[in-house]
C-alpha cells in the first residue's frame, strides 16, 4: 500500500452486531477516502447494502454495476434519483467466512463537483452462491458539499460481530 | 428488538452506539422491500430462460435431433 495512506479510523462490530457503520467528522485534509471493509451478515442472504453521505436522504444517488456469481449469467443494474446507494449485496452463507469490499471516493473535499464512487465488492462463500461487484455510484446533491459522514447500512438484519471498517485517507504528496 | 448504528467519531476516535431513529428504520424497510422486488424479478427471469430452453431442447428432440446434437447446439 502507498505510504500516503493514512488510517483515519477503525469500526469494530461487538456482539449485539450492528445496522449501520458510520464515520462523522471526516476530516477534509486528504485528497481521497478509501473505506476497506471486512464484512458477514446475520443471516444467510444476499442482503443489499447501502451507502448515504452526510446523513442525506433526498433522491441524489444514482449508480450502475456489472455482477456474477458462482453459477448463472453475469448481471448488471442501474439506479438513478434514489435516496442511497447500491454497494452490492452481503452474504452470511458459509459459517465464519467475511466479504470483502472497498469503497473509493476521490476528491471528497470538493464544495463544487458530485461525488465518484467505485465499489469493488466480493460475496466470499467458498460454493457456488459467491458473488462478486464492480459499482460505479454517484452522490449528485442539490448543493455540493465536502464529505463528512459516510454511513453503510445492510436493508435488514445486522453486520455480525468481528465486521470491521476503516477509513484511510489518500495525499497526493 | 432496537436496530443500532455504530458512530466513530474521526476527529476523537471514540465510538458511539445509538438506535436507529424512525426515520432511519422507514428506510431501511424500504430498502429490503426493494431488495426484495429485485430479488424477486431476477429469480422469475431465470425460471423464465430455464422454461424457454427446455421447451427449446424439447421441439428440437421432436423434430428427430439427438441428445448429443441438441447438447452441441451449446443452447
Amino acid at each position: 500500500m502507498a505510504n500516503t495512506y493514512e488510517a483515519i479510523a477503525t469500526v469494530t462490530v461487538g456482539s449485539g452486531g450492528a445496522a449501520t457503520m458510520a464515520f462523522s467528522s471526516i476530516p477534509a485534509t486528504y485528497t481521497d477516502l478509501v473505506l476497506k471493509m471486512s464484512l458477514r451478515y446475520s443471516a444467510s442472504g444476499p442482503q443489499d447494502m447501502r451507502l448515504t453521505f452526510n446523513g442525506n436522504t433526498s433522491a441524489v444517488y444514482s449508480m450502475r454495476s456489472i455482477n456474477a456469481a458462482g453459477s448463472g449469467t453475469p448481471g448488471s443494474a442501474s439506479e438513478t434519483a434514489q435516496t442511497s446507494t447500491w454497494l452490492g449485496s452481503l452474504q452470511g452463507v458459509t459459517a465464519s467466512t467475511f466479504n470483502n469490499m472497498e469503497l473509493y471516493i476521490p476528491n471528497y473535499t470538493s464544495t463544487t463537483t458530485a461525488k465518484s464512487i467505485s465499489t469493488d465488492n466480493v460475496n466470499e462463500a467458498n460454493q457456488t452462491d459467491a458473488r462478486s461487484f464492480l459499482v460505479a455510484q454517484l452522490w449528485n446533491p442539490a448543493t455540493q458539499a465536502a464529505i463528512s459522514i459516510l454511513s453503510i447500512s445492510v436493508a435488514s438484519g445486522t453486520f455480525v460481530q468481528y465486521s470491521n471498517a476503516t477509513l484511510y485517507g489518500i495525499k497526493n504528496s | 428488538m432496537a436496530q443500532h448504528k455504530l458512530i466513530v467519531d474521526c476527529s476523537t476516535g471514540v465510538i458511539t452506539e445509538v438506535e436507529l431513529t424512525a426515520e432511519e428504520l422507514a428506510q431501511r424497510e424500504a430498502d429490503a422491500t426493494a431488495f426484495a422486488e429485485i430479488k424477486a424479478a431476477e429469480e422469475a427471469a431465470a425460471q423464465a430462460k430455464a422454461e424457454a430452453k427446455a421447451s427449446a431442447e424439447a421441439k428440437l428432440a421432436a423434430l428427430g435431433l439427438t441428445a448429443d446434437e441438441i447438447a452441441a447446439l451449446s443452447l
